[in-house]
């Protein structure tokens, strides 16, 4: 079997791993290459910071398996190999009448991604998370494979939904699809002059899909201002094909620089009118709205950029504000910011959601992001909240302590599931996950 | 008309990209190689993107009793009959220096196998009076080197083979396409030290199908292939023999 030599990064780009990496085009080279060499498994590498890193050591490159296993349109269970991308189960089954309850923001996320980093979408105040969508999961622990549900195996089910590919490979799972009218989607935005009315606003939306778009560089009276989108999937069939633009090099430095991004995020505003508007779009776009644009992450130049992400329960909006003020006088925001609402569903330990408000935010990687990234997070740990480990390059494991109550046991199962550590990536290595910090 | 499509050495991933685009279109597949579970995976995955039918069959190039029943189950559909042929083996040049009796499977695999195979079905298309052959080569088959003459001569006599059986089939309605791609994104490629302008196996699974579309005669994918080989091939070989590319 041919190991690559490699030089890889996470989705930001601004952390970097080389070692060997392996890339089965089918399950029986996969299979038998774990049994020789177990190492942590990687997808489309989505992730932004380091959690499909293996510096130095050796991992799988999955985006080659990724096939539909077998489809059941009695019940809307299909049963995929862990490579998929997302997007691309989408788009093969919302013209059958069924769609995947969960989608993260992009659709090249592959289904092993979505599973390892329990991921959420527009919805999850209604659907909860990914993984409580998934009825089963091979998982390829070295020479022993197990298909696994959350009854047969309840604690390294909890264990490996959210838990970052750490109880071995997935290798394939089955997903419970939903019904959907139709492959488009009833959007409609409207701008919201601030934090304020943006809470106020999430609390009343009725909307299955609802997202907050907010300029990060807005401060005072305008702080948290934004547009609220609400969709709703409608019938109709999506005939356009998709026309991905790409970036073809890096941006220089100041494409994303502090004036720049002030006057783009005044015309995105100012693009949706004042009295709001309805719009009847392909569901990709509304869900998937940056993936038109391939490589988008060379905007930020060859530095690469991070983002932060984290989640403050319901009663912390002043927490909230003095990040959203804290972030809008740094000079350092991207025009990529989102405001959600997220409900308490979660899949596994180490889950990211909980009820509460979960901000994200972009930030180029130039002197003094890291600092304030690290600032952020530890604003996020003060609040009674936590930081999303598919997003993070910067924490470290002394700053997140607490922050997952299941933390302990997870390692507890993890430890049993892969003694030798050999599917440890340089995340988990980085925040000490499976040293079993115990809560703070 | 349906078209029906037998794909042999379809557990490649040019031909898995290709299945998957005709799949698209509807077409009839019949997925043939020797890893059956593979071949289901990718059987289910067409008939979930749109394929009328998937079947996985079992080809072996070098068992000839696997080829009668593929030809005799894709010949019940109504409608156009193609193959496309992505078999092959490349072993290591050192690896068959230290065991010459490999270039039996070599040949095998390349050239004797799917040439056997498209001979047994070349009357169906004649009789049909449509269908087109999908003759995947290599560049590497335009001229030996030293790195993997064996593997290109095999493909080299294919070529040959491909371009008699198009004289043979267009006169009878059908049409065969010889394709030579360069450098594939593929399991035969990755973890090979100098390559470059290596293309994605979707990407050559769509020129090839342009071609079809368009009945080209011989295509090199991605296309500038065909100016590196133009001078590849016009180096006089008292040069080349001292070269090693």
């Amino acid at each position: 079997m041919a190991w690559n030599k490699l030089t890889y990064t996470g989705w930001g780009r601004a952390r970097v791993a080389s070692g060997l990496v392996a890339r089965p085009e089918r399950l029986s080279t996969l299979t038998r290459d774990l049994t020789e060499t177990r190492a942590p498994a990687f997808g489309m590498r989505r992730s932004y910071g380091d959690g499909a890193l293996n510096h130095n050591g050796r991992a799988y490159d999955m985006t080659r398996l990724d096939r539909v296993i077998a489809f059941d349109p009695a019940t809307g269970v299909v049963e995929v190999e862990a490579g998929m991308p997302i997007g691309d189960l989408g788009r093969a089954f919302a013209n059958k009448g069924w769609i995947p309850p969960v989608m993260p923001g992009t659709g090249f996320a592959t289904v092993g991604g979505c599973i390892a980093n329990d991921v959420h979408g527009k919805n999850h105040h209604v659907m909860g998370s990914f993984g409580q969508h998934v009825t089963a999961i091979t998982l390829i622990q070295g020479a022993k494979i197990r298909k696994i549900t959350p009854k047969s195996a309840p604690d390294l089910w909890q264990a490996t939904v959210g838990g970052l590919g750490q109880t071995g490979v997935i290798a394939s799972a089955k997903i419970q699809l939903m019904p959907c009218k139709g492959d488009m989607m009833v959007l409609t935005e409207r701008r919201i002059d601030g934090l304020d009315d943006f809470l106020v606003a999430f609390d009343e939306s009725r909307t299955d899909y609802t997202v907050g778009w907010i300029d990060a560089t807005a401060t005072g009276a305008r702080l948290g201002r934004g547009i609220l989108e609400e969709g709703e999937i409608t019938s109709g069939i999506n005939k356009s094909r998709d026309a991905a633009k790409s970036v073809p090099f890096n941006a220089p430095s100041w494409a994303l620089s502090a004036p720049v991004v002030r006057v783009f995020n005044e015309l995105y505003f100012r693009r949706v009118p004042a009295k709001g508007r309805t719009s009847v779009k392909p569901i990709t776009e509304p869900f998937f709205p940056l993936d038109a644009i391939h490589n988008w992450n060379r905007l930020y130049g060859k530095r690469g950029f991070h983002q932060f992400q984290c989640v403050v329960p319901m009663d912390q909006v002043e927490m909230l504000r003095a990040m959203l003020t804290r972030i809008g006088t740094s000079g350092l925001a991207s025009p990529l910011a989102v405001l959600k609402k997220m409900g308490a569903g979660r899949g596994g330990y180490m889950s990211f959601p909980m009820e509460g408000y979960t901000l994200a935010v972009d930030f180029p990687n130039r002197d003094g992001a890291e600092d304030l990234i690290s600032e952020l997070t530890d604003m996020a740990h003060d609040a009674g909240g936590r930081i999303y480990f598919a997003k993070d390059g910067v924490a470290s494991a002394a700053q997140i302590a607490g922050m997952y109550p299941d933390q302990d046991t997870w390692a507890k199962a993890v430890a049993k599931a892969d003694p030798e550590r050999a599917f440890e990536t340089d995340l988990v290595r980085r925040l000490g996950l499976r040293d079993s910090t115990g809560a703070a | 008309m349906q078209q029906s499509w037998i794909i042999l050495g379809a557990t490649s991933s040019m031909a898995r990209a290709m299945a998957r685009r005709l799949a698209k279109e509807g077409a009839t597949l019949f997925l043939c190689g020797r890893d059956m579970d593979d071949l289901a995976a990718t059987a289910a995955d067409c008939l979930a993107r749109g394929a009328v039918c998937a079947k996985a069959l079992l080809f072996d190039a070098r068992d000839t009793d696997t080829f009668a029943p593929i030809i005799e189950r894709a010949t019940a559909e109504e409608g156009v009959i193609n193959c496309a042929v992505f078999v092959g083996s490349m072993p290591e040049q050192d690896a068959i220096d230290a065991t010459p009796e490999l270039i039996a499977g070599v040949v095998t695999d390349s050239h004797i196998g799917p040439a056997t195979f498209l001979q047994k079905l070349a009357p169906y298309i004649e009789a049909r009076g449509q269908g087109t052959v999908v003759g995947v080569g290599s560049v590497a088959g335009d001229r030996g080197r030293i790195g993997n003459y064996v593997y290109g001569s095999a493909k080299a006599g294919f070529a040959t083979y491909l371009s008699g059986l198009r004289n043979r089939l267009t006169r009878a309605g059908g049409h065969v396409v010889t394709v030579k791609p360069g450098f594939v994104d593929t399991a035969m490629t990755w973890g090979i030290e100098g390559m470059f302008l290596v293309a994605s196996p979707d990407a050559v699974a769509g020129d090839i199908l342009t071609a079809v579309a368009r009945k080209k005669n011989v295509i090199y994918t991605p296309f500038f292939w065909r100016y590196i080989m133009l001078i590849i091939r016009h180096i006089p070989e008292f040069i080349f023999k001292k070269m090693s590319i």
